[in-house]
């Protein structure tokens, strides 16, 4: 029997090496699977973790990826102190790409600094509205915000696919279904040279520092962090959590927004229905894997979006398909929750049936 | 009768099937007091298995207990890392999902461009060629009937048996069923099993009934759907078939609405099963506010542990 005893104080080492445990458990049974598909270990893994380190342009494409990763991750953390939760930032996501893009879309060949303020700010605007569908209905008839963010991902994605096949279809482009390339001054300024690496992965990491101040420092912050841990705390000390609820589905569903609409005007470059990838949904390990904490999000998106680059890797050298992604950050996610336990509890392995209790 | 409501019946019911199994399974998760999320997971993963086994053996007997088995396997991780490691069940639950999708995709690349035999509809000699009550009774693929029987039997195991009551009891308060010797962790393990074996068969039911081919994702939504149902059917087992039925017909119809002469893009009319699922559950809270407060499970989600 597997017994849990919880622990007087958490256990800083555990805190520490948790993590690591985690990764190593994943690393392992990694190689379990790649023996069963009969693919050298070694050979995979040095494709799948190292080699996205090596190359400047690999490496590159992992800041690139990490940045809407990083910026959905901020705002669901939020959220998921507070005990809200988005599982739909995808919907989000691609509803910011769809009303940012059509701003864009809408001042083609108008040159102007503003067009991609005006451009992010609809995108955000969108997104605020998407999400605060489910906050609307959360707070007014109690109904599950879970189940709306999800459904209303469908909807948005069946949205773009409407849009980029109808109002928002190149006229010039022989009826595919993708929007015209956005022209120069709605397209995110580089700031590597030589890479896709855009201005969104700075606001990221700007974005990570004020929600780290915003939520330790902040009065409001404090309360959402507190009306997600102890609810009938907040109540007594007469926390609104309605106001948590609007809070933080604003907050989350904003700057899913606005990484939509990053992507379609940074490394994509015009609205097409595959725009929506999944970050939305990755984004949710991302926050788990930091703990929640805003500043942790930075190194587990660059964790997350490395495993991205591994796996298109991987699928390039040894014709693995690319959803050895999503099973590997699946099981990261497993071993990593379970391994957290152990912060708070020491596992007693006992075998036993009379146990003494202290 | 009409060739044509015969046929929307028929593709109701096939349309229904997969959700009231993957429904039905997840009201006893959450009777029980646990919310798994991973029902898309365990369903993509059973669509997978059944197709597979169904391919290299050519069994259906086989391919559907094999799902079932599939579907129990990732339950078990779930169950084990809610139950006696204690993580969080919507975390967990989500990484069960993407792991279904992973696993599902990575094994089934070589499935992608094959089909097999599916489940034919049964036909009894007598009744099934009766006229309108045959083909709208007694027509069906044995799933369906399964699925019915499934529904029955946990109503009855809810409201009728000792351990459905303790199991209900468990789900709202597990700290007081726990003082009084009830097994929480026991009956909670049991009942995120039985929730998986019911997703794997709702996943084998697309693979083998709906549309005899693999193709990547094809859930599509479906498992969260079913969460939706429950909810829905506000934890009571008939009311799982109702909504069932409901979603089936709305996806039926807008099928053939574009028949009937209906002319919006395709792609709104696929909105529609997303969006009244929404609007069901807001009316459903809109009309019995304090009603549903009452059914749901109060420990449901709620991480236990026995510190004594």
């Amino acid at each position: 029997m597997i017994r849990l005893q919880t622990r007087t104080n958490n256990s800083n080492a555990m805190v520490f090496l948790s993590p690591i445990l985690a990764l190593t458990l994943t690393a392992l049974s990694t190689f379990f699977i790649f023996f069963l598909a009969g693919v050298d270990g070694f050979g995979a893994f040095y494709v799948l973790f190292i080699e996205p380190l090596s190359t400047k342009y690999n490496f590159s494409e992992m800041l690139v990826k990490a940045a809407p990763l990083m910026m959905i991750a901020l705002g669901l953390s939020v959220g998921f102190r507070a005990g809200v939760w988005n599982i739909g930032a995808e919907g989000q996501y691609t509803v910011g790409a769809i009303v940012g893009g059509a701003v864009g879309l809408y001042f083609y060949e108008v040159e102007g600094f503003w067009v991609l303020p005006l451009m992010s700010l609809a995108a955000i605007v969108g997104g605020m509205l998407y999400a605060g569908i489910a906050a609307f209905l959360r707070t007014k008839f109690q109904v599950n915000e879970i189940l709306v963010t999800l459904m209303l991902t469908y909807v948005a994605i069946l949205l773009l696919s409407a849009m980029v096949h109808g109002p928002l279809r190149d006229p010039d482009g022989f009826n595919f279904p993708e929007s015209r390339l956005f022209h120069d001054s709605a397209t995110l300024p580089i700031i590597w040279e030589g890479t896709r690496v855009h201005i969104g992965l700075a606001l990221a990491v700007i974005f990570s520092f004020l929600t780290y101040f915003w939520i330790k420092k902040h009065i409001s912050g404090v309360q959402i962090n507190i009306s997600g841990s102890a609810p009938r705390a907040a109540k007594f000390a007469g926390f609104d959590e309605n106001k948590a609820v609007w809070t933080s589905l604003l907050i989350s569903g904003g700057l899913a927004g606005l990484a939509g609409l990053l992507e379609a005007a940074g490394p994509v470059g015009q609205l097409v229905p595959h725009l929506p990838t999944g970050y939305g949904f990755t984004a949710i390990i991302v926050a788990f894997l930091a703990r929640l904490n805003p500043l942790g999000i930075i190194f587990s998106s660059l964790l997350i979006a490395l495993t991205y680059i591994g796996g298109e890797n991987a699928q390039i050298t040894y014709d693995l398909p690319s959803s050895i992604t999503s099973i590997f950050q699946g099981m990261l996610l497993f071993y990593f929750l379970a391994c957290d336990v152990m912060i708070r509890h020491k596992i007693i392995f006992s075998f036993s049936k009379n146990i003494n209790h202290e | 009768m009409n060739e044509l409501f015969i046929q929307i019946v028929l593709g109701i019911s096939i349309a229904s099937t997969p959700l009231i199994f993957a429904a039905i399974g997840e009201l006893v998760v959450e009777r029980s007091g646990v919310l798994n999320l991973g029902v898309e997971g365990m369903m993509i993963v059973g669509a997978i298995t059944g197709f597979a086994v169904q391919f290299h053996y050519n069994n259906v007997v086989l391919a559907v207990l094999a799902s079932i088995v599939a579907g129990m396997m990732l339950a078990t991780v779930f169950a084990l890392l809610t139950q006696v490691l204690l993580t969080n069940h919507v975390a967990t639950g989500l990484a069960l999902t993407l792991f279904g999708l992973g696993v599902s995709a990575f094994w089934g690349r070589t499935y992608s461009k094959v089909t097999v035999d599916r489940i034919d509809a049964i036909s009894i000699p007598g009744l099934s060629d009766l006229p309108v009550v045959g083909p709208l009774v007694f027509s069906y693929d044995p799933l369906f009937y399964l699925s019915i029987m499934a529904v029955s039997l946990v109503w009855y195991f809810l409201n009728k048996t000792k351990k459905g009551l303790i199991l209900r009891a468990i789900g709202d308060n597990h700290d007081a069923a726990h003082a009084i010797g009830h097994k929480v962790v026991r009956y909670r393990f049991l009942a995120i099993l039985f929730g998986g074996a019911m997703a794997g068969l709702g996943g084998a039911y697309l693979s083998l009934v709906q549309v005899p081919i693999w193709v990547e994702g094809m859930t599509a939504g479906r498992g969260w759907i079913a969460l939706a149902l429950v909810v829905f059917a506000s934890w009571q087992p008939f009311k799982v078939i109702v909504g069932a039925l409901i979603f089936g017909g709305i996806s039926i119809l807008q099928l053939h609405a574009q028949g009937f002469g209906v002319n919006v893009d395709a792609q709104y009319l696929s909105m529609l099963p997303y969006l009244m699922t929404i609007i069901v559950l807001v009316t459903l809270r809109v009309r019995s506010k304090s009603k549903s407060d009452r059914v749901m499970p109060h420990c449901l989600g709620k991480v236990f542990h026995s510190t004594q």
